[in-house]
């Protein structure tokens, strides 16, 4: 097993203007920490593009999937008042749930894998969280202006600069989270249908109370609280920790080629006034979105986001020195030691992913498309007729999960001398599920001499043969008195 | 319908626990503020004590929305303690109870699916016996209602009548099958040992046996037949053909010409099973169903005298099971 990483001491060398810590800071006897605004600076470089390019996918796939068509009905489509989930050509119903699970458990083993190789870069690159943080920041920068500015806003009294600039800001907010709150909705109640219903307010109730949910947190969330969400309720960012080890990408500060830190000018020679790279501009803790200062170390609020790479990266080409004080590294190199990057718990971690990718998509290619269901009656085991003959009653339930009509055939297996009575063929449509009575009759004169025999009831598509489905029961003969 | 109360002392209790944990909760919040250690001149901070791997435990305060939610947790549950019933007897400022709320349910669901039922209350039972949709409806009001006795196939069991046989107990017209439903039936057949004696029981079982064309001993039923036609044909009819054949609607004496045998026990002889029945005799009875098909109507006095179409509107559920019985024994 690879050491875990020593704990660092985290408290700030200068506890200047940013990040105080909150147990040197406040003032005594207070009932909670007061949080500290953020004055996020926007930042542009070559991990600033990355992200904007990967937040442009996904929130054009998130606002316009819903938009695909298919056969006559939208690709992706949550139906839960009928309890189908439609996914292009498959319809999911709840008894696939286990399928769901495995899936959900194989992108636990994707984040397992990613994060031990590369860190958060889920956090920095993806998380709709900061996709969605990302974009009201830019609002922010748009409407308010720049960090100082905004500063200087805040402080301001209010005057009709300020309500408009407020004003505009929050109004762009809300309907953002407006926007997103319809487009996800549009994956549970069809969107073609649902926005003009929304621009004749022609909602139902739960319709409302949803589109009202997720309008409030969006802008709560992405608005408000930010960091605040990844520092105290992500579970993720709770427990990625435990997924690093030395060989894990981290953003880092190159400690030692920094140190000392100082201003200087840049005809200077750092060297000879005993100064590092460093020249303690404090742009990396200005872009920052959880409000750290990357110099103190690698934290827990850090999302790898490496705003302050960008950011750094500037002030070396401006100071013509080499890039890369802070930049994508990881604790063997920083000590001066190869990173290994094919080490025993990331191969580890690669090998369940394939198995379990593998027998996914075994699974699901071998998923079949019907469900069928014997119930016995259970007021009596059986029923004589007047002839003699022994007949017992089972409900039948036919769960038809394709997506096209199936006339399935019923037959009989098990024990010889008895026979099914009642419709062999059962037509169903698309998506349907319903329930037939059957009898199922023998002569117990010909049958053995036990109470009862196992008979095995099969179904089977004319359509696709291989679409077929069986069940075992109990066929009484006798009452065993 | 009655709630059981609790007695006072179990109320006092509860309440008390409830509303003590919530100041509890309160205290415990409050206590907990930060009392914001000053760190000593070399910048060490007390810490807890606690530690685990060698990390140690700052004593930091609670974030703010984070202390905002437990306040709001504590209020919503002191607004909800008020509103509902939470606090031992206390009934709550909304007066909200589960059997309300599933009468609300229930009528929601009538005003929803009234005006369905409502239209095949329309239709004629001959004609809605041979609506497919209408009888898919149907057969969902049967197995929730009628399967428990009848099976899910209707083909009934020991003491409840197979209902797919085109045999009938009191007639197969559907305004006869309605009236069964609405109203319920109770057929008794006495028992007549004491009128018969031993032998008559003997020799009558045989006679039975052939109306239904069933091996038996001719003399024997010869003897009995005299009998028979004293006291049987009343009910049974002088050929056996049964009550309902006689358009007597209301007695429901079986068939005895049909082979048809609602009493006889797996592995048990018709034989065993006639003797029994006239030894003994027999007490059937179909409950009145209106009351649970068509729940929450209310029932006039004059329920048997309304017309079809009245008692179709009135018991739209009955119209449609009626519609399925009567549509199971098409073509026997
Ligand atoms: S910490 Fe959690 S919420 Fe924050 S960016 Fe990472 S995954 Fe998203
Ligand atoms: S320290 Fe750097 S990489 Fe980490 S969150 Fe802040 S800006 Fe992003």
């Amino acid at each position: 097993m690879t050491e875990k990483i020593p704990t660092k001491d985290v408290t700030p060398v200068d506890a200047g203007q940013h990040r105080k810590s909150p147990t040197t800071g406040g003032p005594q006897g207070e009932l909670y920490a007061k949080r500290r605004h953020i004055y996020v600076k926007r930042v542009q470089g070559l991990f600033q593009k990355l992200r904007t390019g990967s937040n442009w996918v996904l929130m054009l796939a998130f606002f316009f999937g819903s938009f695909i068509p298919w056969g006559g009905r939208q690709a992706i489509f949550f139906d839960l008042p009928n309890r189908q989930f439609h996914i292009f050509s498959v319809t999911f119903f709840p008894h696939d749930f286990m399928l769901l699970a495995w899936l959900l458990i194989i992108l636990a083993f994707v984040l397992f894998f990613v994060t031990n190789f590369a860190g958060r870069v889920w956090c920095g690159y993806t998380c709709p969280q900061f996709v969605w943080t990302w974009l009201y920041i830019w609002v922010e920068d748009k409407t308010e202006g720049s960090p100082n500015q905004r500063k200087k806003l805040d402080k301001q009294p209010l005057n009709t600069e300020k309500a408009l600039r407020k004003g505009a800001k929050h109004f762009i907010w809300v309907l953002i989270a407006l926007a997103t709150a319809i487009a996800f909705l549009g994956y549970f109640s069809p969107i073609l249908d649902l926005i003009p219903r929304i621009l004749s307010f022609d909602l139902g109730p739960w319709e409302l109370f949803w589109l009202g949910f997720f309008t409030f947190f969006t802008y709560l969330f992405a608005g408000w609280m930010r960091e605040q969400v990844c520092i105290y309720m992500c579970p993720y960012a709770r427990f990625q920790a435990v997924m690093f080890d030395k060989d894990t990408l981290i953003v880092s500060y190159d400690t030692a080629r920094g140190e000392p830190r100082g201003a200087r000018k840049k005809s200077d020679d750092p060297a000879a006034k005993g100064l590092g790279s460093c020249i303690d501009c404090d742009l990396c803790v200005q872009v920052c979105p959880v409000g750290i200062d990357i110099r103190n170390g690698l934290q827990y609020e850090c999302v790898t986001c490496a705003a302050c790479i960008d950011a750094c990266d500037q002030v070396m080409d401006k100071m013509g020195y080499p890039r890369g004080l802070i930049r994508y590294t990881t604790e063997e190199e920083l000590a001066g030691r190869t990173t290994k990057i094919l080490r025993p718990r990331l191969i580890g971690y690669f090998i369940v992913l394939l198995a379990m990718l593998v027998a996914f998509s075994v699974a699901l290619s071998n998923r079949i498309p019907v469900e069928l269901e014997v119930l016995r009656d259970r007021n009596q085991l059986l029923r004589m007729t007047s002839d003699g003959m022994v007949e017992n009653s089972y409900l039948i339930r036919i769960a038809n999960m394709d997506q096209r009509e199936h006339s399935y055939t019923l037959t009989l297996h098990g024990v010889d001398g008895v026979e099914l009575q009642g419709a062999a063929v059962y037509t169903l449509a698309g998506g349907e599920v319903r329930q037939f009575p059957i009898q199922v009759i023998g002569n117990p004169a010909q049958l053995p001499g036990s109470p009862a025999v196992n008979i095995e009831i099969r179904l089977q598509s004319q359509q696709d043969p291989r679409i077929a489905a069986s069940r075992e029961s109990r066929f009484f003969i006798r009452s065993a008195r | 319908m009655t709630s059981q109360a609790m007695s006072g002392f179990w109320s006092l209790w509860i309440s008390v626990i409830t509303l003590g944990v919530i100041a509890f909760c309160w205290w415990l919040l409050y206590a907990n503020r930060k009392t914001d250690k000053v760190p000593a001149a070399n910048g060490e901070v007390e810490t807890t004590g606690h530690a685990a791997d060698g990390i140690e435990e700052y004593d930091n305060p609670l974030p703010r929305w984070w202390f905002i939610m437990f306040v709001i947790t504590i209020v919503f549950g002191l607004v909800y303690l008020a509103l509902y019933p939470g606090l031992g007897n206390y009934k709550g400022l909304l007066g909200w109870t589960s059997t309300g709320q599933w009468q609300d349910e229930m009528a929601r669901a009538e005003e929803r699916y009234a005006p369905i039922f409502q239209q095949y209350a329309q239709i004629d039972i001959r004609t809605l016996a041979s609506d497919p949709a209408a009888m898919q409806v149907a057969d969902r009001l049967y197995q929730n209602n009628c399967a428990v006795c009848h099976g899910s196939s209707a083909r009934g069991a020991y003491g409840f009548p197979n209902l797919t046989d085109g045999n009938w107990l009191y007639g197969g017209d559907p305004e006869v099958i309605r009236d069964s439903i609405i109203f319920g039936r109770n057929g008794l057949m006495p028992a007549w040992v004491d009128m018969l004696g031993e032998r008559g029981v003997d020799t009558m079982t045989h006679y039975v046996l052939g109306l239904s064309g069933l091996e038996h001993d001719a003399a024997k039923a010869e003897e009995a037949a005299p009998m028979y036609q004293a006291i049987c044909s009343a009910c049974h009819g002088v050929d056996g053909q049964g009550s309902a054949a006689m358009g007597l609607d209301s007695i429901g004496a079986p068939n005895l010409t049909a082979n048809s045998w609602m009493y006889v026990q797996p592995g048990q002889s018709v034989y065993d099973s006639v003797a029994f029945t006239l030894r003994h005799g027999r007490n059937g009875l179909m409950p009145a169903q209106a009351r649970y098909l068509d729940y929450g109507v209310e029932l006039p006095n004059n329920l048997r005298s309304l017309s079809a179409q009245e008692k179709a509107e009135l018991l739209p559920k009955v119209h449609l099971v009626t519609a399925y019985i009567y549509s199971l024994n098409q073509g026997k």
